[in-house]
């Protein structure tokens, strides 16, 4: 399983990347492999919109599973991933590229503080 | 009875499983009133069972034997031999849902041609593959638009010309959420233009009829136009038949389409089993409850069909499903697929245009006796409003002795119309049964 | 050979049911209200019979072979119901004729009520609900009327145990309650201190499948419904298990309150493809009136010389109706007619026999394949279709497998608390031999597992179909047939 270095992880399986006060977020190389075939990608927020820390704001789902998606740390939705509803399969292919889903102003940096490095989600205990 | 065990089997059986008797079998149920007594008269053979049913059978007076003007949601009309002898075969009727498609592209492709059918009759893009029935059909519509918009807009506008069992069903789902009903109080004569004022941008969803539970077809265009400014959805729910001859809902713009199908060749059968039928627009169809058919290929690279977009559904989204529907009424979708295949794009076109003219010339006739009038000016279908000169329970209670079911006593529903009756003529009733339908309504009010 | 689409069969000018000219003057039609073109396909009787045929002969059904699907018992239905159901005096009546000229139908529904009454040991049944899950949803909104009756207003929270079918958590949320889920323990019965953790005073109740979903009885299914009816909650018993316990253990008796019967399974009709159903729900005397009406019931006795007099009620405090008109008549008349065929002991009989056939085959399969809570079963079990020493041979290969035998596959990957599962449910109608069959079968595959175990990645081998992709057809979704611009020329 793949874990960048540079990314900070929750233990829900989103990432999320950090430029300045922007951050990128999308699900991890684990949670794909778990769902396997993506099929869809739907957003349940809309630019401008102000999100709460573990709120859900996607769903992704595969022909047997579906998965909410959720806020790794509080922010404002500045864009989405409008190509990657019609490419679901990029969340396969490349989860921490061309599969990103979301950027945000994040409203409370002391968040970051609260998620897991790639060392941390690696050694991550899971059910399965 | 329907055991096929011999002793023997049982005993071998018992030996391997390692106990005694059945009973042991039952050693951990609690002890309270185990093996209770069953007080069931005792089983009878087949030939005893069939005579008994006969009698119960024969103790109800049927539409084949009275002539029956009575619709309001349920038609007496005809269906043709074969439906019923394919429905019948055995791999259509003892299969349940196509979970394993490769021994289930029977069920699916039938589905699928279903599907098919009801998005070309109804103008909509893509149906399921059915709900319990009409009602039930508008409750998920309801559902369906609620959760489209995230529980943001609150309110539903029901027309009044919405059948009052199905509005009745509305209120019972939605018994226990924020949503609330307006509309149903608006005037009856007014038409679909008097619920425009109600339409906000809270306004989630509006459901009309058509024709409406009084018979009649409005234009609905204005109507829409207005329900789309406000972006709230519009439902517009149909007896298929009628589509036969009227403009499909996808004409004037509905976003979703339910219907009672009942009237594709399933049987009156006292209420039950019908069919509830639900079509919308591409961009709802993973809001759209139920299940779904879709092509695909199999290994071989045959076009084969499987159930899809199952991940909306309840038995993969548990509490967070929209809807809890699983069993439905494919048994019955199949009969409406047989039976479209077999009319075809004329014969449910002669067949509608059939049941116009005769509801036409039995409406003219009605409204030249003294005392009667078409209640409504509309154009209609085959079923239509008359206001009578008596309380039509007492109309009814004198027609029987005519060998006459009259039609709907909208005194039942709408206490106001205690004299209007909502008259039925399918091609069921020749023009000879009109003509005594119209001399025992003057018979039994000029006494 | 994959048949072509009723459309594809399409010729103009064709056609397979015809109607008579008109009897009466024609009216003009205005032409605003016409639509200007009905893209149905046109075909002659001949070919749609041919077309359908051959659709039916893709289909496994119960009349074709063994169909050990879990949870949906998939019994053989008495043919004698198919006769039953269609009598003029059952199929053409209408559900808005007066009561007075359809009184062997309503007094048909009233005899049915107190035969489930009697089974269950229930004081109200309601024949109303159309399905399974909507029996449940029926419950729970009974349940909530109760509580708000009561000024309760607070219970809002609904216990489901983690081996639920997933109907139970989508009826309680459609009715806008909480849903805790309640974890198994090692035996297969709800976790009793996890259960009596929640009970507090906004325990609306618990959804219980009893016998549960592993095909096991709760063996502390009274000390559940006590911990929950002491916390003032109520009991909702899915039924979709009574094939198990029909004369054997009554609900009601148990400490159940609501309970929805699923007709069409336990009472036999055919399951048509996906349905009808029919899902009437049976309450106690405190809940009775909330139930959904129109109810069968006796307006007058009657005497020597006179039938008594049957109507259709609604209860005082009636949640309201849940569809249109009385219910699914036409499968009240099946569940009748082999409810009466069968009488008291017959369906205790079924019962044990539905039983004995589920430990019969569970004792074969014990040695082959792993049974995760193995004890005593009801009337299906639950084993786990994959080894450890075949890694990538899936419960989902085994069930693909089976098909070239010409056994329908038990159902897969439910319930979700054991892995790999294969939920098989014989019923009482099938004989030793057929469960020998199908037990050699399973024994050989597991065998192949270890000889040959593409044999069953690359399964179901002679079916008319393999393996359908559900990706594709779930990324470029076609639903439909007909597509309008292929049809304006």
């Amino acid at each position: 399983m793949n874990f960048p270095k540079e990314l900070k992880y929750t233990k829900n399986d989103e990432w999320i990347r950090i430029a300045g006060d922007e951050g990128t977020i999308g699900i991890t190389d684990y949670a794909q492999d778990q769902l396997s075939d993506i099929v869809f990608v739907e957003y349940l927020v809309d630019i401008g919109d102000s999100v709460d820390k573990d709120d859900t704001f996607a769903t992704v789902e595969s022909v047997k599973a579906a998965a909410d998606v959720y806020m790794p740390v509080a922010g404002e939705i500045v864009a989405v991933n409008e190509d990657l509803p019609d490419a679901p399969e990029q969340v396969n292919s490349d989860p921490y590229g061309e599969a990103w889903m979301i950027k945000i102003k994040v409203s409370d940096s002391s968040q970051l503080d609260d998620l897991l490095d790639a060392g941390g989600i690696e050694n991550l205990e899971r059910d399965h | 009875m329907f055991l096929p065990h011999t002793d023997a089997d049982r005993e071998a059986m018992l030996h391997t499983i390692g106990v005694e008797k059945i009973e042991d079998l039952f050693k951990g149920l609690p002890e309270k009133r185990l093996f209770p007594e069953v007080n069931l008269p005792p089983g009878v053979t087949e030939i005893e069972a069939l005579e008994e049913l006969q009698h119960i059978s024969d103790a109800n007076e049927t539409t084949g034997e009275l002539i029956s003007f009575l619709g309001a949601g349920a038609y007496n009309h005809y269906t043709p031999a074969v439906v019923d002898s394919i429905l019948l075969r055995g791999e259509f009727y003892t299969a349940y849902t196509p979970y394993q498609p490769e021994i289930s592209q029977g069920t699916l492709q039938a589905i699928f041609e279903y599907q098919s059918m009801i998005v070309a009759l109804t103008g909509m893009d893509a149906s399921n593959a059915s709900h319990y029935d009409g009602a039930t059909a508008v409750a998920e519509a309801v559902n369906m638009a609620y959760h489209n918009f995230r529980g943001k807009r609150q309110k539903i506008i029901l027309s009044p010309g919405l059948h009052p069992h199905y509005r009745e069903t509305v209120h019972t789902y939605i018994v226990d959420s924020d949503i609330q009903i307006e509309g149903e109080d608006t005037p009856l004569e007014a038409g679909p233009e008097a619920l425009i004022p109600l339409i906000d941008e809270d306004t989630a969803l509006v459901v009309v009829q058509y024709p409406d539970f009084f018979g009649r077809v409005h234009d609905f265009s204005q109507f829409v136009a207005a329900a789309h400014d406000a972006k709230a959805l519009v439902a517009v729910h149909v007896n298929p038949l009628t589509l036969g001859l009227l403009k499909p809902p996808g004409d004037f713009g509905a976003d979703i389409v339910t219907g009672e199908g009942q009237t594709l060749g399933i049987p009156l059968a006292f209420g039950g089993p019908y069919l509830g039928i639900f079509a919308t627009r591409d961009k709802y169809v993973r809001k759209m409850a139920g299940r779904i058919v879709g092509e695909t290929k199999d290994t071989r690279g045959q076009r084969g069909y499987v159930l899809t977009l199952s991940t909306r559904e309840q038995h993969i989204r548990r509490e967070r499903a929209t809807s809890n529907i699983c069993t439905n009424q494919g048994l019955l979708a199949t009969a409406a697929a047989i039976y479209m295949s077999l009319l075809g794009k004329n014969g449910l076109r002669q067949l509608a245009e059939l049941n116009y003219h005769k509801a036409h010339y039995a409406a003219e006739q009605i409204a030249s006796l003294k005392g009667f009038e078409l209640a409504y000016t509309e154009p209609f279908f085959n079923e239509f409003t008359v206001r009578c000169p008596k309380p039509v329970s007492e109309l009814n209670a004198d027609l029987i002795h005519f060998d006459i079911l009259g039609g709907y006593d909208l005194g039942e529903s709408h206490p106001g119309l205690a004299d209007h009756m909502l008259i039925a003529v399918t091609e069921m009733i020749s023009r000879e049964e009109i003509d005594h339908f119209v001399e025992a309504l003057k018979e039994v009010t000029n006494a | 050979m994959p048949e072509p689409t009723i459309f594809e069969l399409s010729s103009p000018g064709r056609q397979g049911a015809y109607f008579p000219e008109p009897d009466v003057p024609r009216t003009e039609i205005p032409e605003e209200i016409l639509r200007d073109n009905l893209p149905l396909p046109e075909i002659a009787e001949v070919d749609v019979v041919r077309h359908f045929t051959r659709l039916s002969q893709l289909n496994h059904g119960v009349d074709t072979g063994f169909y050990p699907l879990g949870s949906c018992t998939m019994k053989y239905n008495p043919k004698v119901n198919e006769q039953t159901a269609r009598l003029g005096g059952f199929a053409k009546i209408h559900p808005l004729q007066p009561v007075e000229t359809v009184q062997g139908a309503v007094g048909l529904m009233y005899e049915l009520q107190e035969w489930l009454k009697e089974i269950s040991g229930f004081s109200g049944v309601s024949l109303q609900p159309a399905a399974g899950a909507h029996g449940e949803l029926t419950g729970v909104l009974i349940m909530r009327a109760y509580h708000k009756s009561r000024g309760d207003h607070k219970r809002i929270k609904m216990l489901i145990p983690d081996s639920a079918h997933g109907t139970n958590p989508a009826s309680s949320a459609m009715s806008g309650l909480k849903i805790v889920e309640i974890p198994s323990d090692a035996r297969g019965n709800i976790d009793m201190d996890a259960l009596c953790a929640e009970c507090d005073d906004t325990l609306a109740g618990i959804m219980i499948t009893n016998p549960n979903t592993l095909g096991l009885f709760e063996e502390k299914f009274m000390e559940v419904c006590d911990c929950v009816h002491e916390a003032g909650g109520l009991v909702y018993g899915d039924g979709a298990n009574l094939n198990a316990i029909m004369g054997i253990s009554r609900p009601a008796d148990c400490g159940v309150d609501v309970l929805h019967f699923n007709l069409h399974k336990t009472f036999s009709t055919p399951h048509g493809g996906g349905g009808p159903g029919s899902g009437p729900v049976g309450v106690t005397a405190e809940l009775a009136p909330f139930l959904p009406g129109p109810i069968a019931t006796v307006i007058d006795e009657g005497g020597e010389e006179e039938p008594p007099l049957y109507g259709l009620v609604n209860p005082e405090n009636s949640i309201g109706r849940v569809k249109a008109f009385h219910g699914h008549f036409s499968i009240m008349v099946r569940a009748f007619t082999y409810m009466m065929m069968l009488g008291g002991e017959g369906l205790k009989a079924v019962s044990e026999h539905a039983v004995l056939n589920a430990n019969y085959l569970q004792a074969r399969l014990r040695d082959t394949y792993k049974i995760p809570h193995d004890r005593i079963c009801m009337h299906e079990f639950v084993a786990e279709g994959h080894w450890e020493d075949v890694p990538d041979v899936h419960a989902l290969d085994i069930s693909k497998r089976l098909m070239d035998f010409g056994f329908h596959p038990p159902t897969n990957y439910f319930p979700l608390i054991v892995p790999e599962a294969l939920m098989i449910e014989p019923t009482e109608t099938e004989s030793k031999e057929t469960l020998d069959a199908f037990a050699d079968t399973l024994i050989q595959i597991a065998e192949e597992a270890r000889t040959n175990p593409e044999m069953l990645q690359t399964a179901p081998h002679n079916t008319p179909f393999g393996r359908l992709d559900e990706v594709k057809a779930a990324r470029e979704l076609v639903l439909c047939c007909w597509f309008p611009e292929e049809e304006e020329d």
